[in-house]
Parts: structure tokens; C-alpha cells; sequence
């Protein structure tokens, strides 16, 4: 999470509340943000048996719209836009023409014609760019950057939907998963949508900037009894491992495939053209020769990111993810190996500062909520 | 407001050293171990390993981040806290308390040179 950045951080309507509640802040992406509060083992925890509440302010919002925004969405994002209705979202990939990721993203139609794109923070003004001048051929369509139009609150956890509805008039328990709806939280007009980045039943709530930290204190005061608290980053990193939800910067991004990342079902294969189409077919029917596997470190150790994986004495590959997970109590992560390596049960080593430590590649997601 | 002990030295990398006679017990500091978060590993070197003041003798890990453990004065290891192995959270909810190797020192004006308490508490600040 270290960085070098020259220009002062970006802060999100919520950061002097951050700062006076006594987060610890880190810089991120080029912004200032909360990385705990109260800790990241008891901040993942509130989230795995109540709730947490995020500010994810800093992802970007991309929305497209006009005549033929279908067409631009289908062209510009790896998964097939024309299955979504009014209403309802979908997790995709913004691609290089070599099926690698510029970034990952959520795609929501808020019209039949009309798309908002969430993308990584410190993603916004290339994915800005791409997304502007490749659109163009698709014809009638235009990409606005909407980024500081946008607060974003994430309320992640079991007691999510009990916190959220006596904010609301909108009817959450009939909300699907990847579904959302418009409406109001705490007389604040916002949009609420059934997603979310930790494994857990949830809703991100989209808000306009000033009525950010009035929404933010309404959760927290409706929470209270459900001891919700706040949660910072840091939390809402091993959570994501857990779910075994990728993290564009580490395990996916400009020389990694969707296919390589185990990804096929973003891909609207039945799709016309989209841009890496080509190059993913390809890859499809040659088959990859390396791929993300899942590991569970057997020794003692955390395999991060960056580690080298080795098998038998050669370096075969490199740890993209790696950390302790709170809930299940373990060292996991994310790698790539050789395709002949990632079968469950195989094993490696990965190399811990010097050390070589046993790994073997398990199923993911590593952590899956009880229906 | 943390408060560290008056009878320690402490080290700019955030190590405190609490003399008996020619040995020292050492930790990390308050500061120390709410800037790593949640401990969750702690490794330390064998018995008899010889330290030399500033070099790095264990590495201490949390959720989010490792770091070097170095050492505040030079000497042999004579004791190793075994119990940081399976109760490494200890370093989180008592670090003055939660020591982690004594050294039996070979030069005992190296300590002269350390911070004492105020000082360490002004470089935290």
C-alpha cells in the first residue's frame, strides 16, 4: 500500500469524519483513505457475523449513454451488457485488445439506453480515456466521467439488509443479488444496489457528496444496537482474498488474461465483437499454459505478494495475493503456476523472505456464506 | 495517550530495552505494534544466536505488513519468549509487557546511547 505520489491525495467527502473518529489513514490509489479503524481482524470479523460500513468514495463512476450505448458498452466491457435489464448490474472486464485487463469493473443499467461503469480509483482517468475514444466506432453514445458526482458507502454483513431498511422506503428483502433500485436513505436520494466486495450479503449505496457523511452517521446510529462499526481497507483486502474476489494490481492486470485469471464467465462469448475478443478465443481453444490457483500455506508464513512459487527447486510462477485470513484462520492467497500445476491438492513451495514454505492449491473461493 | 515505561530504553526503530544488570529484555514498543495492526506471526532467533546492536534479529508480521525486528544492543540471546509462537496477539494487547529474547550484553555503554522514555515519546509524537 506503499506509494510514491507527488500530487497531494485525493479525499473523499468523508475524510475529516475518517480522520476524527481516529482512523488510520494510508494513501491509496493517490487518495487518503481510513485503512482501520478498530483493528482488521475485529473490523473482518464484524463483517463475517454483523456489519461493516465502507467508504468506497474513491472508485470511479464512468456512466455511457445515448442512442447506442448498448452497442458502446458491448464493444468497450468483456461481459454481455444486452443481458441486463433496467435494474440490475453485472462484474466485468475492461480489456486490452490481448484479452488482458485495463481494469475490472461493475456495469449497471440504469436505462435502456443509459450505463454507469464502476471502476478502481486510481484507474479513473485512463479507463476515462480508453473508454471515450474506443466507444466511437459504436456510434451514437457518449462516456462522461460522473466520478465526483458520486459518494459511495458500502454496508457489508449479515445485519446489512436489518441496519438498511428502516433508512429506506425501498423494499430490500425483494432486491436480488447484482440487482439495484433508486430511491432514498436517510431523506438523502440515493441509489441502492445488492453488491458488494467481501463475500457477504450487502448493499453499496451511491449518494450525491455533501450528504455523504449525514448518510454515513444515519447507518452508524441505525447499526448500533447490531454493534456495527465502521471499517477501513485494510479489512476490506482480506475479506475480498477470502471470497477470493480478485484485486485488479495484483492479481489481475495488463499481462494477465481473462482466461489466465479463471474469469471465462465475464466474457459474453456468444458476443459479436468486443475488444480482446479475438485474442480470448484464441487462447480459448489453444488452452492457457498458466493460470490463478488458490493456495493454502502449510508451514508456518504468509506467502504475499510478489513471493516467487517454485516447484521442485524452479521458479515457476508468483504469490499475487497473499495474507492471514481472520475468519478462517489461515495463510491464503493467490498465484499463478503452470496449467499443469493448479489441480487441487497440488502442491509447491513458495518463497518466504529466503525460506522455502509448503503451499497447495485448494478451491476458491476460500470462504463462501452460509445461505 | 500510550505511556512507556521510565525504566526502559527505547531505539528509533521502536524497540524497547529493559536492563537487569548485564541483560536485556526486549520488545517492540505501543507505537510499534499499533503502526503493524494485528500481530499474527513473531520469529525469533535460536539460543546462543550472537547479536550485534542494530542488526536484525527476527521479523514480526501482521495482517498487513512484515517487519525487521532489530536489535538495541549487542550480546548473545539467553532467553527466547516461547509464548509469542502460539499467542503472538500478546505483542497487540500488552507490548511493554510482551518481551521477546534477553541478551546478555557485550558492551554495556551501547545502552548510553539509546532514548530514554520522554524522548522516545517526543519521536512518536
Amino acid at each position: 500500500m506503499e506509494q510514491a505520489t507527488e500530487a497531494p491525495l485525493k479525499k473523499t467527502p468523508l475524510n475529516a469524519r475518517h480522520r476524527a473518529s481516529g482512523a488510520r489513514m494510508v494513501a491509496f490509489g493517490g487518495w487518503d483513505m481510513p485503512v482501520e479503524y478498530s483493528g482488521i481482524v475485529a473490523e473482518h470479523m464484524a463483517v463475517r457475523t454483523r456489519a461493516g460500513l465502507f467508504d468506497v468514495s474513491h472508485m470511479g463512476q464512468i456512466e455511457i449513454a445515448g442512442k447506442d450505448a448498448v452497442a458502446a458498452v458491448q464493444r468497450i466491457s468483456s461481459n454481455d451488457a444486452s443481458k441486463l435489464a433496467v435494474g440490475q448490474a453485472q462484474y466485468s472486464g475492461l480489456l486490452t485488445g490481448q484479452g488482458t485487463f485495463i481494469d475490472d469493473l461493475l456495469v449497471y443499467r440504469l436505462a435502456p439506453a443509459h450505463f454507469l461503469l464502476v471502476v478502481n480509483a486510481s484507474h479513473i482517468p485512463k479507463d476515462y480515456a480508453w473508454i471515450a475514444e474506443q466507444i466511437k466506432p459504436a456510434g451514437d453514445a457518449v462516456a462522461v466521467d460522473a466520478s465526483s458526482r458520486y459518494a459511495l458507502l458500502a454496508l457489508q454483513g449479515p445485519a446489512a439488509l436489518d441496519v438498511l431498511q428502516p433508512l429506506t422506503g425501498v423494499e430490500l428483502a425483494g432486491m436480488k443479488y447484482y440487482w439495484f433500485a433508486n430511491g432514498e436513505v436517510a431523506s438523502v436520494r440515493a441509489t441502492i444496489s445488492r453488491t458488494g466486495y467481501t463475500g457477504e450479503d450487502g448493499f453499496e449505496i451511491f449518494v450525491p457528496p455533501q450528504s455523504a457523511d449525514r448518510v454515513w452517521q444515519a447507518i452508524l446510529e441505525s447499526g448500533k444496537a447490531a454493534d456495527v462499526i465502521p471499517a477501513g481497507l485494510g479489512a476490506r483486502d482480506t475479506l475480498r482474498l477470502e471470497a477470493a474476489m480478485r484485486l485488479h494490481g495484483n492479481d489481475i492486470d495488463e499481462t494477465t488474461t481473462v482466461l489466465e485469471a479463471d474469469l471465462s464467465w465475464i466474457v459474453g462469448w456468444k458476443k459479436d465483437d468486443f475488444i480482446g475478443a479475438a485474442a480470448l478465443r484464441e487462447q480459448k481453444a489453444n488452452g492457457v499454459t498458466r493460470k490463478i490457483v488458490g493456495f493454502e500455506v502449510l508451514d508456518r508464513g504468509i506467502a504475499r505478494q510478489g513471493y516467487d512459487a517454485y516447484v521442485g527447486g524452479a521458479k515457476v510462477g508468483v504469490v499475487t495475493s497473499g495474507t492471514q485470513t481472520p475468519f478462517l484462520k489461515k495463510a491464503i492467497g493467490m498465484a499463478y503456476l503452470p496449467a499443469e500445476h493448479t489441480a487441487a491438492g497440488t502442491e509447491f513451495d513458495v518463497d518466504i523472505r529466503g525460506r522455502r514454505t509448503r503451499a497447495r492449491v485448494v478451491p476458491m473461493p476460500f470462504y463462501k456464506r452460509p445461505k | 495517550m500510550a505511556s512507556y515505561p521510565a525504566g526502559y530504553k527505547y531505539t528509533k526503530d521502536h524497540e524497547w530495552l529493559e536492563l537487569s544488570g548485564d541483560r536485556g529484555k526486549v520488545g517492540i514498543t505501543d507505537y510499534a505494534q499499533q503502526q503493524l495492526g494485528d500481530v499474527v506471526y513473531v520469529e525469533l532467533p535460536e539460543l546462543g544466536a550472537k547479536l550485534k546492536q542494530g542488526q536484525s534479529f527476527g521479523t514480526i508480521e501482521s495482517v498487513k505488513a512484515v517487519s525487521e525486528l532489530y536489535a538495541p544492543v549487542s550480546g548473545e540471546v539467553v532467553e527466547v519468549n516461547a509464548a509469542l509462537k502460539d499467542k503472538p496477539e500478546i505483542v497487540n494487547a500488552d507490548p511493554h509487557g510482551s518481551w521477546m529474547i534477553v541478551v546478555k550484553l557485550t558492551n554495556a555503554g551501547e545502552s548510553d546511547g539509546l532514548l530514554d522514555a520522554s524522548r522516545y515519546q517526543d519521536l512518536v509524537k
